[in-house]
């Protein structure tokens, strides 16, 4: 909005001033990058251990009851996620809690750090709660059904990230991008920004900003950025031409 | 324009800032012997004001009350008028950007003032006589009928009464493609350097058609730009150096001895960005909007959003005094992002010895640190709260602990009152705030204890 506004404020478009607000936008989406890639690799993890654990149950059916089948995949998801990188240690928890839990108890959330959010995809009509990241579709799940369950959503949710970047060259269509980009927003709890839901709000709009910031975070923003930079806005090439 | 009278309170705000946004002054500057005193203003006019001769003699006492000399408008002429480039369609502001005095070499004075994209030379000179007894012409100039003359005589001058003149004397433009933030001149008193965003380009005083390129960071591809030049001066004493201060917090100085085209610096001024405070904002704060040298030539003195620095040109690793301006603005970083304060550049000044600093803030505020104690104290340029001749008390920002009588808390700030632009008396303790459309001409009584109470 700072950038689109310059452009009609008189003596023209200010390039320190631009040249600073693309770098808080670069910023901001660094931070939500991350937090998307963390987020995405903690579902990996969490899906590979699922699978793991669903594979253990299966080698041996008849060896345990339903309680030491729980507690064993219990144990081997304490491990896997004590392995894993953990960024969060409030999300583990709850999900070792809560899968092999009921269903009826997925829906209380004794967790003190999760937000519990309720969204419509717009494409899919899918209604998904999220919970700290952690995603509960809204279908009846017991233990079994809920790995598949969260795996088709971590599927569905990736499905999403490409929507999301995708939505980056679509800059004229922002409102679309921007519910769409509010659900992901949800799925973060990011204490530390506050204004992350803006932000995200705002990239979507401009894009990712000066391609010589995005170069230093190449590790990051590899997938991202080729179809963001494809994506430059129209005013950047404004910029150019003053 | 210190005679700015308030208007009622009439609940007209919005119009009270349309009429007077171009009263907004937008630079001040002494001469180098600190008689004139020159102000721009938002609307393309400079007003020069000149201190009393009367009480010159006798403000050079120490203690002295009531007779310090006190300034009176001297001159005042339209110096930039709003222009348009029509190849790019742009608008170009007639807003003053800076005004720099050349040394005074005659009974002349110059100064040099530059909008966004164009310089000027001014000559302002005095004239209290005119020539009187013409054969040709009566006393209004009208021609006279030359049957009437009779007898030749010779005009002489006679004393009349004291006129000031403005003139034109050069126009330096088409120099720059990008904004114009700074001039400065050199002390070879030939040349200056003007800046703008991406390149800094040398002038002749003389020369107008031509200017010389010394500095250009502008990429190649200016999708990879990542940092743009936000002030440049001269060495007060070298010729050949200079500094130029960046968006990214660093300083160059560059040596033009060195080579034609110094975009290779001499010396790289930066301080090491501390990982723990990294924010969305740091680039921003980091910027530095203002860089001077000291009167010595020793040091350097940068303004970035939140602090003053004062750097050593013989050590590039960092400054070496940090002065906090308003540390408790930095929790504050999102609104002031939010309503564009965060994008104020604020000057920063020496005193005449190079043992004083002073700053702008907010709320009428401007901080000065003395240099050897590292003690700053808060002074407010508002007219309610100070009389002629009455002194100033020092203000305080109310942050946490025990809270003072008068102290002010940081919400209740107000951000549209802000001291972007000063100058100091370059021999006495005299300062000049610009606060929006108001000057506040300040002396200190020549009492050292006074600047740290």
């Amino acid at each position: 909005m700072k950038i689109h506004n310059s452009r009609t404020q008189r003596g023209g478009i200010k390039l320190h001033k631009n040249l600073l607000v693309s770098y808080v936008l670069r910023n901001a989406r660094q931070v939500y990058i991350k937090e998307k890639y963390a987020e995405i690799y903690r579902m990996q993890q969490y899906e590979e251990v699922m699978t793991v654990c669903n594979e253990i149950q299966e080698l041996n059916p008849l060896d345990l009851d339903a309680e030491d089948a729980e507690e064993e995949r219990a144990a081997c998801c304490g491990e896997d996620f004590q392995r894993g990188k953990e960024q969060e240690p409030a999300y583990y928890r709850s999900c070792c809690m809560e899968a092999p839990s009921p269903c009826d108890q997925l829906s209380v959330n004794i967790n003190t750090h999760c937000n519990t959010t309720t969204v419509l995809d717009l494409d899919t009509h899918v209604v998904t709660t999220v919970d700290n990241g952690y995603i509960h579709q809204d279908c009846c799940c017991d233990t079994f059904q809920c790995a598949p369950s969260a795996q088709s959503s971590a599927k569905k949710r990736k499905m999403d990230f490409s929507y999301c970047t995708s939505d980056f060259d679509e800059l004229q269509d922002f409102t679309t991008t921007r519910k769409r980009l509010r659900r992901e927003d949800c799925l973060y709890s990011c204490q530390e920004f506050t204004e992350t839901s803006n932000i995200s709000t705002l990239i979507s709009i401009f894009g990712s900003g000066f391609s010589g910031l995005l170069s230093r975070q190449a590790d990051l923003e590899q997938i991202c950025s080729k179809q963001a930079l494809a994506g430059l806005g129209a005013w950047t090439r404004a910029i150019v031409a003053f | 324009m210190g005679e700015d009278t308030e208007s009622t309170k009439i609940n007209h705000t919005f119009l009270r800032d349309y009429v007077t946004e171009a009263d907004v002054i937008s630079t001040v500057e002494f001469n180098q012997t600190g008689d004139l005193l020159a102000t721009g203003d938002k609307g393309g006019r400079v007003v020069i004001f000149q201190r009393e001769t009367e009480s010159k003699g006798e403000s050079e006492e120490v203690g002295d009350t009531g007779d310090s000399g006190e300034y009176n408008v001297y001159s005042t002429f339209q110096s930039h008028e709003p222009d348009f480039d029509y190849l790019k369609s742009l608008e170009i502001e007639e807003k003053i950007n800076k005004i720099r005095w050349l040394p005074q070499q005659n009974a002349a004075h110059f100064l040099l003032s530059t909008n966004d994209k164009t310089i000027k030379l001014w000559k302002v000179s005095e004239r209290d006589k005119r020539p009187e007894g013409y054969n040709l012409k009566d006393e209004e100039g009208r021609i006279k009928d030359v049957s009437t003359i009779t007898s030749l005589q010779v005009p002489v001058l006679k004393p009349t009464d004291l006129m000031v003149e403005v003139r034109p004397r050069r126009v330096f433009s088409n120099g720059h493609t990008y904004h114009v933030n700074s001039i400065s001149v050199n002390s070879d008193g030939e040349t200056y350097l003007s800046a703008d965003d991406l390149r800094i380009n040398m002038w002749h005083l003389g020369i107008t058609d031509r200017s010389f390129n010394i500095v250009d960071i502008k990429p190649a591809n200016m999708e990879d730009l990542t940092e743009v030049i936000t002030s440049a001066e001269f060495h007060p004493h070298h010729c050949h150096l200079f500094v130029y201060s960046s968006s990214k917090g660093t300083l160059r100085l560059c040596d033009m001895r060195a080579s034609a085209l110094c975009d290779k610096h001499a010396k790289l001024y930066e301080e090491p960005e501390d990982p723990g405070s990294r924010s969305f904002f740091s680039e921003i704060i980091s910027s530095v909007s203002d860089v001077k040298f000291s009167h010595s030539g020793r040091y350097m003195l940068t303004r970035d959003y939140l602090t003053a620095k004062v750097w050593d040109l013989h050590m590039d690793k960092g400054p070496v005094e940090t002065y906090q301006v308003h540390e408790y603005l930095r929790s504050k970083l999102c609104s002031l992002y939010e309503n564009d304060c965060i994008f104020d550049k604020f000057e920063c000044v020496w005193n005449s010895s190079d043992s004083v600093i002073m700053t702008g803030a907010y709320n009428s505020f401007f901080r000065m640190f003395d240099r050897e104690t590292g003690r700053g104290v808060t002074l407010e340029a508002w007219r309610e709260s100070s009389k002629p001749r009455a002194v100033l008390r020092t203000r305080h920002v109310y942050t946490g602990g025990k809270r003072r009588r008068g102290d002010v808390g940081v919400d209740s700030l107000d951000f549209s009152k802000k001291i972007l632009h000063m100058a100091w008396h370059p021999a006495e303790n005299i300062i000049a705030i610009a606060a929006t459309n108001n000057l506040y001409i300040f002396q200190d009584r020549v009492n050292p204890d006074a600047l740290t109470q």
